[in-house]
């Protein structure tokens, strides 16, 4: 019984937020490594992109519910996604058009594209506070709860229970469906194949005939798309405050990096191994350990390995490990 | 008149000096034409000005009476005309069969036809059609580059020494492929180091010095003029 008590306890407190934590690092994780496979640069403008079309899924939001639209028992943010995401294409079309598209002519070497990007984030930035500020926004609605702790522990008796919020649900859920749609895209589809021919190797994909302009155009649509998703997940699980996505960005990096840059499966994978990381190292197991250990024994400190605090600099231990030891990632991606 | 022609071109790489002046080369369908000569004669360079991957200061590319010169290189694939690199002439990191299928990326007619097609020239290909191309041999890799670059059923295909850095026998069997293809009707350029065994199977060869064509002629031609013997081909 103690056994299964501690278990439930570090499902609860860490497997849960961690695989929905890592859905959301995922989606970020492949828009950095579709953009960097693609249009060969790190796009330092992550962050602040998700947060972008975020912004318009709250917004609307508020919108549709001083409308008196709402979704159910779902989130009313998930039926705002649509829109938020062809506003998000819009914009990023928009900004491919008049800043990115005229270092890539001229052939600019990768660095000068991150240059360029910090330049873009600091703009979206401005933006996005100009139209909905720094402030923290809730916007979730619907039923907050599918499982709760005490309809849990009524259920199997058992002194700890789960508790499974909404947004973690959906979270994994969307994350999955949008994810495997990508990956059949990617993999399946004329298209798909023609970007990965470009990624792979820009002259001879020309010299087949493939469009450039095009692919670029579709590797922005597809990354809109799950910016905005990635984006939106986040904020309704945590909630939406503009600088904490810029934040996010340096998690996400390492997830595209660990996975192996440029490889989308190995993004996807590096999500989980960031979050998961993030959280079991920063999780305090004194109540786990209880359960575990005769009374005696029985920790009085935290037995945390590492504050909360210090979540990022795991993040960032990961990164500097992975590119000194296996630059390339766990998936072989290409070399930074 | 030839049906692939490059006239008295004149080109260079930006604001360069002239890397090849007044040369002139062409080519029939069911041809092989080899182009040799000495390091930076510009033999890679007369071919890509007749890719259009340079631009050309005087002189023009004609191909079935059609003046091309100012056609892109897209536009140029279009036409029929195909490229196989020197270097990362294949896409590495998909399988065979999605080298193949992005070789027939402008076909409208959907593909599978030619993939079988090409299976059947390079059996190696079907055999291996859903391994990743960066796993296989050089000499198999080639095949993969030349069934790309067939896949969009060309009237000419250029090949940039298509034998580097492959071992003799593998050289053999690439040459024996490359004359399987002109077979198909299909009118084949290509640069070679390998001078000797280039003429074997060329049906004309063009020799270029600093630019310009210094010798032409048959395969046998060539092979057998002793100033061409002793110059390029070592004795």
């Amino acid at each position: 019984m103690d056994i299964l008590n501690a278990l439930m306890v570090l499902v609860n407190f860490t497997v849960i937020p961690a695989l929905a934590y890592g859905s959301q690092l995922a989606l970020g994780a492949i828009f950095v490594t579709l953009i960097y496979a693609v249009l060969r640069f790190a796009n330092f403008a992550t962050g602040d992109m998700m947060s972008f079309g975020t912004m318009f899924a709250v917004l609307l939001t508020y919108y549709f519910q001083s409308k008196g639209l709402n979704f159910g028992v779902l989130p009313t943010a998930l039926l705002t996604i649509p829109f938020a995401i062809f506003m998000m294409i819009a914009y990023m079309l928009l900004i491919d058009k008049f800043v990115f598209k005229y270092y890539r002519i001229k052939k600019s070497p990768p660095v000068q594209f991150a240059m360029v990007s910090v330049g873009v984030m600091f703009v979206t930035q401005a933006i996005i506070r100009i139209i909905i500020g720094p402030t923290d926004r809730r916007f979730l609605d619907g039923e907050k709860f599918i499982l709760k702790a005490t309809e849990f522990k009524e259920m199997t008796g058992l002194n700890e229970g789960i508790t499974l919020k909404s947004t973690q649900a959906i979270t994994i859920v969307i994350t999955l469906i949008v994810v495997s749609i990508m990956f059949w895209f990617l993999n399946k589809t004329k298209t798909g194949t023609s970007m990965r021919a470009y990624s792979d190797n820009e002259d001879l994909a020309l010299l087949s005939g493939i469009d450039p302009k095009r692919v670029v155009m579709i590797t922005w649509v597809i990354a809109g798309i799950l910016a905005t998703i990635g984006g939106v997940l986040y904020g309704l699980d945590k909630s939406y405050r503009p600088f904490v996505y810029f934040n996010n960005m340096l998690p996400i990096f390492a997830a595209a990096i660990v996975g192996g840059i440029g490889n989308p499966y190995g993004a996807f994978f590096g999500g989980y191994v960031i979050a998961f990381a993030e959280i079991f190292l920063t999780y305090s197991y004194k109540k786990f350990l209880q359960y575990l250990l005769p009374e005696n024994l029985s920790p009085d400190t935290m037995v945390q390995a590492l504050s909360t605090d210090y979540k990022f600099a795991i993040s960032f231990s990961i990164l500097v490990i992975v590119l000194l030891i296996r630059p390339s990632g766990i998936f072989k991606g290409k070399v930074i | 008149m030839a049906f692939f022609e490059g006239k008295q071109m004149t080109a260079g790489y930006g604001d360069g000096p002239d890397i090849i002046s007044s040369c002139t080369i062409n080519a029939n369908r069911g041809e092989i034409v080899a182009i040799l000569g000495p390091n930076g004669a510009g033999k890679s360079t007369a071919m890509k000005a007749m890719l259009g991957l340079l631009n050309l200061k005087s002189g023009n590319v004609i191909l079935d009476g059609k003046d091309i010169s100012s056609a892109s290189p897209q536009d140029r694939v279009k036409y029929g005309i195909s490229f196989v690199p020197q270097t990362r002439n294949v896409f590495a990191e998909l399988t065979v069969r999605e080298n193949l299928e992005i070789g027939g990326f402008l076909r409208t007619d959907g593909v599978q036809k030619m993939i079988d097609s090409i299976y059947e020239l390079f059996p190696i290909l079907g055999e291996k059609k859903s391994q990743v191309v960066g796993q296989l041999s050089g000499g198999q890799r080639q095949q993969v580059a030349l069934g790309r670059a067939l896949m969009s059923e060309p009237s000419v295909l250029m090949l940039d020494e298509p034998t580097a850095g492959v071992s003799p026998i593998v050289m053999d069997e690439l040459f024996e492929h490359i004359v399987k293809v002109k077979k198909t009707d299909v009118a084949i350029i290509m640069v070679e180091q390998n001078a000797k065994q280039a003429l074997n199977i060329s049906d004309r060869g063009y020799v270029l010095v600093t630019g310009q064509n210094k010798f032409e002629g048959s395969g046998d031609e060539l092979l057998n003029d002793p100033e061409v013997r002793r110059s390029f081909l070592g004795g």
